[in-house]
């Protein structure tokens, strides 16, 4: 989801200077992004050496680590928000880090690819797990170890008494507010805690 | 460089008539803003770069890293070298003379500290004319001083670049320096420290000093890879309690040797004395985040996985602390196999990490 019109779509969650923390940060694009558009402030989290350097080579801070030991290193409320964009498929304590990431920000904003899409639906009514632009992966070799649909992160934000302030479904870079269960490639949700 | 004028040290000592050898590299810019000075750990100097002309293995101690096109490059940076006070490679130290008596300090030379360090370190760029610098970089023991430098001169310098280092030594390596220093005081040509009127060197001390550092400097795996269980000489073992047998035991005194023959003894107890009292909290009832609060710098932090004796944890408080003061910080913690050693090996990532971090360094200078 590194398509730019989706990045603009999650950017516009973020508030004009707020101080982010982006989980699985990637080659810190986002960072960059909200720092030159949006005047915010932060670091990105991120365990790969190599997108490691790639912020570090476009001057976004970054601290090397493993998410799945936790964010201990992080205040309470120590962030205005906290991302975690396509990093919650690959946690093993995806449930624990979304209450870290509650945690740590006053708000969060999850994105993660939607299963529920009807792309998605159509395959496993074949019998077979999908393929596709979103979820390119084999089930045997994807990084993808959570997957979810749009409407089981409601049920797991509601479990872990999170408000949520908004959500809907991203699709070719376009908000998805009908039936985004169905018509989304990706879920997005922007909370708080109560 | 000589300095006639009194250093007041952190113990209530002070030091006068002393001298700091130094080397630079690369061109001062005219707005005097390139500079970067690079710290050393126990067993290094200013030579930090480069060979001296017509001397063979004469290359400077992080020469991998420092240089032209190097990721430190001095193309673009002006880089210092400092050696400390109490070092034996050219400052002043335990084996000169006192200005009072005319004797060798020996057991005398004044306990210096991390922060005496960093104040002489500020006079040799005062009289460089460098009232800021671009950064301040070093590994280790250099790394606490570049720590050092962001809390005692924060307007003076724009960047920390600390790698493999810790906010203060753990029980268990102030115990390890503690081993060492027993064994060269309990070293028979030790003398009280003024073995130099005696006209011996307790060597003897020092080579163990440098078998157990040596030991803690690497990992368990890169040791086994490198010497395993391999014998020096055939394959048969000799029955003997004494002799050399094994490569490691080879490796160790060969080290052991070299080390003795060009290093202090009495430098050896006042640097691993200034490691073991360095503990910025220490005057914040040992809150880090208090501690860092003074500084400004940005940071970029880097430690290595098999680091046991300056572990990723450690680099982790202090990214904690400066994440609490909501500084600018990058932290790196490279999956390297040779321990503390790596930092001064070449691994691409390590490698490439420092090299974007001066790149964005220089992109500053020209913006």
């Amino acid at each position: 989801m590194t398509d730019k019109a989706a990045m603009q779509a999650l950017a516009r969650l973020v508030p004009p200077g707020s101080r982010v923390l982006d989980l699985g940060c990637g080659n810190g694009a986002m960072l960059d992004y909200l720092q030159r558009e949006r005047g915010c402030s932060g670091y990105g989290v991120e365990i790969d050496d190599a997108n490691v350097l790639a912020c570090v080579q476009r001057g976004v801070d970054v601290i090397q680590l493993n998410l799945d030991e936790g964010l201990a290193m992080f205040d309470d409320n120590s962030f205005d928000v906290v991302l975690q964009i396509d990093t919650l498929q690959h946690l093993r304590n995806a449930e624990t880090m979304l209450r870290e990431t509650a945690r740590v920000g006053r708000t969060g904003v999850v994105a993660f690819p939607n299963f529920a899409h009807w792309p998605n639906r159509l395959s496993i009514l074949r019998g077979r797990m999908p393929v596709t632009r979103r979820l390119p992966y084999q089930w045997y070799d994807t990084p993808n170890i959570r997957v979810g649909t749009y409407k089981d992160f409601e049920v797991l934000a509601t479990k872990n008494s999170l408000r949520i302030l908004d959500s809907f479904g991203l699709q070719d870079g376009q908000e998805v507010r009908w039936l985004p269960n169905a018509r989304a490639g990706t879920a997005v949700f922007h909370f708080e805690h109560a | 460089m000589h300095f006639p004028e009194v250093l007041p040290l952190q113990s209530g000592a002070s030091i006068r008539d002393y001298h700091l050898a130094y080397e630079t590299y690369g061109t001062l810019n005219a707005d005097r803003s390139n500079a970067v000075l690079v710290c050393h750990a126990l067993n290094a100097s200013h030579h930090v770069a480069g060979v001296y002309a017509g001397q063979d293995k004469s290359e400077g101690w992080w020469d991998n890293m420092i240089g032209p096109g190097k990721p430190v490059d001095t193309d673009r940076f002006f880089v210092i070298g400092v050696n400390n006070l109490g070092s034996c490679f050219g400052s002043t130290g335990p084996m000169h003379n006192h200005p009072d008596t005319g004797e060798v300090y020996g057991a005398d030379f004044p306990v210096v500290t991390v922060e005496d360090w960093v104040n002489a370190q500020a006079r040799l760029l005062d009289r460089l004319g460098i009232t800021q610098l671009a950064a301040v970089l070093g590994g280790s023991l250099g790394g606490m001083q570049a720590l050092s430098w962001t809390l005692q001169y924060p307007e003076r310098m724009r960047h920390a670049v600390v790698v493999a280092s810790a906010p203060n030594l753990t029980a268990e390596n102030i115990a390890f320096n503690e081993v060492a220093r027993r064994a060269i005081v309990t070293d028979p040509d030790f003398h009280g420290g003024h073995f130099y009127r005696h006209g011996v060197i307790p060597k003897r001390g020092l080579r163990i000093a440098r078998m157990i550092g040596h030991i803690t400097y690497l990992s368990d795996d890169v040791m086994n890879e490198k010497f395993g269980r391999q014998l020096r000489e055939g394959i048969d073992l000799k029955y003997s309690t004494q002799d050399i047998e094994f490569q490691i035991e080879s490796y160790l005194r060969y080290q052991g040797d070299k080390f003795s023959d060009y290093f202090d003894a009495n430098t050896y107890l006042l640097i691993t004395r200034a490691l073991d009292y360095f503990d910025p909290a220490r005057a914040h009832a040992g809150n880090l985040t208090r501690a860092l609060a003074r500084a400004t710098a940005k940071f970029l932090l880097v430690s290595f996985t098999t680091d046991w004796r300056f572990s990723p944890q450690r680099s982790r408080e202090i990214v904690k602390a400066l994440l609490d003061n909501r500084r600018s910080v990058s932290y790196a913690e490279i999956d390297a196999p040779h321990g503390h050693d790596a930092f001064l090996l070449d691994d691409a990532r390590y490698m490439g990490v420092m090299r974007s971090y001066f790149d964005s360094i220089a992109k500053e200078l020209q913006a």
